[in-house]
């Protein structure tokens, strides 16, 4: 797929991507999925995003070529790709902070790479295609196991990696309240994870019935639509004995509902980097010397964010892109233990010739649409 | 009780959490998570360089100046051209991640990269296609208007401004060309009258 403008893509012949480094490797894309973060793109709110892009930093795929130097894969190998785009040596990869390489992307200090995810992480075309080129073949992607499904392989490239990362950030402890805001497979991944981090209740907010209600039967979570209810602080600190949860969780971002004037000023009229309105809840909603985790994606610009009360209430915000590999070997043990099935939040699977219609039906949450995966005419 | 130092009780004790919920506490202590501690040197990260090889720069490449030099690898999708492009060479030369300008001016490249590739695509056997392109097809097929019936979702005061934004510049576009090709033609007529 291609890139057009603000809300349109399109399916175009493009050269296959070609060995630029001697240890790349060039994947054919076997399964890929459209994340919720691809929808900023979408929507124009990435800057530097260019007409021919091609969007997708969640696929797995089978190794077609491997550059010289690279050691670990081999033609042929299934393999799953992290969203990260990592060279494994750096001040940061050393210290395993893999989200924030430094030496993947020269558009940018403040982010690492990510695959088709415009060039301000870097300029690298994406997965949602017949085939990519994965640079650091040797340090990011690795051979899926035998017992482990393509569906849940990809849905582990970013989506379930990064809600359940969200969750460490939250530094759970026995007990907690977990408010989580949005109900989207980051969303859901988070507050199923808040549980197998010893969580005592988990809340989870959205005003969209059909994700609350997965939100009851995959996370076991409460729930809330903020749509029914005039003050969704107030309610939250109602249903937290006026204290405030433990831990609040952002899985929104940058489009964020709930307030109008900051919608429209940063998903419609790109004038902030993101809509501030799951952030401020967040602050305004957890107790006093709490957590706030961000793992919802913004973009550089500024955004209004109620930073004074942050600062008053003496918290914590802990914030990154997730480092995707980190996660893996734990993930591995739920989902064998059982504790986890990533592909029960799968609700629509598409080819790639139809791929701008998945895109709207994703958009505008039509269908009950919660997860799309995308079938390369390759695969 | 609320406003003393105890914490709250739960409304379900834990035995009854771990039975009722698969997996529940199996990452219980904080200690021992991926991600903990944020920063662990004993990671095997695969990587066998110190320093990893420079990949070529066939083409020069735009790049950050809050960084020393252009990183080891990049991305080569879509290299600068065009007007967008020379936008977006000065937003990087000029500016730093730290200014509003180097990102407002990356905003302004993606919509003047919008509007060369809309215009030439007009030259070509595929043109843009903004029915197909849009997706906007699945609202039928994917029950547009159900979906949005159901609930209380409140996207829906938002969401007819969608067509707007991706209809409107073409609207503006077109009015300008009718407006253009009248005030040219009405000219021409001028010039053919004034004529003896």
């Amino acid at each position: 797929m291609v890139y057009r403008g603000p809300y349109k893509i399109r399916v175009e012949e493009k050269d296959v991507p070609r060995i630029e480094h001697p240890n790349d490797a060039i994947v054919r894309v076997t399964l890929a999925a459209i994340c919720g973060s691809d929808l900023h793109l979408y929507h124009g709110m990435m800057p530097d995003t260019r007409i021919g892009h091609t969007f997708g930093h969640e696929f797995i795929g089978v190794v077609d070529q491997v550059g010289p130097s690279v050691q670990n894969l081999s033609v042929g190998d299934r393999v799953m790709v992290p969203f990260n785009v990592y060279c494994g040596s750096c001040f940061f990869c050393a210290r395993g902070l893999y989200s924030n390489c430094h030496n993947v992307n020269p558009n940018a200090t403040a982010v690492g790479g990510i695959y088709g995810y415009s060039h301000t992480t870097g300029g690298y075309d994406g997965g949602q295609a017949e085939y990519v080129r994965v640079p650091f073949a040797d340090v990011g992607p690795q051979r899926i196991p035998e017992w482990l499904d393509d569906e849940d392989a990809v849905l582990l490239t970013d989506a379930l990696s990064t809600g359940y990362f969200g969750a460490q950030l939250g530094d759970i402890h026995e007990g907690d309240v977990v408010v989580v805001l949005g109900a989207g497979p980051v969303g859901l991944f988070a507050a199923r994870s808040a549980w197998l981090m010893g969580a005592g209740r988990v809340i989870v907010v959205d005003h969209l019935d059909y994700r609350l209600e997965k939100a009851r039967t995959f996370a076991y979570a409460e729930t809330v639509n903020f749509a029914e209810h005039d003050d969704l602080v107030v309610l939250l600190k109602k249903m937290t004995d006026h204290l405030g949860a433990d831990v609040v969780i952002d899985a929104v971002g940058a489009e964020a509902d709930g307030n109008l004037m900051q919608h429209v000023t940063s998903a419609k009229l790109k004038l902030q980097g993101g809509s501030p309105v799951a952030l401020n809840w967040a602050i305004d909603s957890v107790r006093k010397g709490g957590t706030v985790s961000v793992m919802g994606a913004y973009g550089p610009l500024f955004s209004a964010v109620k930073f004074g009360d942050a600062m008053n209430k003496g918290l914590t915000i802990r914030t990154n892109q997730a480092p995707v590999k980190r996660q893996w070997p734990r993930l591995f043990k739920h989902i064998r233990n059982g504790y986890l099935k990533p592909s029960d939040i799968v609700t629509h699977r598409i080819p790639l010739e139809h791929i701008a219609e998945g895109y709207h039906t994703f958009s505008a949450k039509l269908d009950g649409c919660i997860k799309t995966l995308v079938v390369p005419d390759a695969a | 009780m609320t406003y003393t130092s105890e914490k709250p009780p739960l409304a379900e004790p834990t035995d009854q959490l771990r039975a009722r919920i698969p997996g529940w506490g199996a990452d219980l202590d904080p200690a021992d998570r991926p991600s903990v501690p944020r920063e662990r040197f004993d990671l095997d990260t695969g990587a066998h360089w110190d320093f990893p090889e420079r990949q070529e720069e066939r083409v020069p490449r735009e790049r950050s100046i809050e960084h020393a030099f252009l990183t080891p690898v990049f991305g080569t999708a879509q290299p600068l051209r065009g007007v967008s492009g020379a936008v977006r060479a000065y937003a990087y030369k000029r500016y730093s991640e730290a200014r509003a300008a180097h990102w407002l001016l990356l905003v302004l490249g993606d919509r003047v990269d919008a509007i060369e590739h809309h215009a030439s695509s007009l030259l070509t056997l595929r043109p843009d296609n903004p029915v197909t392109e849009t997706g906007v097809l699945s609202e039928v097929r994917r029950h547009g208007l159900r979906s949005r019936m159901e609930g209380h979702r409140v996207d829906r005061v938002h969401q007819p401004l969608d067509p707007v934004l991706v209809g409107g510049p073409w609207v503006v576009a077109a009015v300008a060309g009718v407006v253009a090709v009248t005030l040219v033609g009405r000219a021409a007529r001028a010039r053919l009258v004034r004529r003896p």
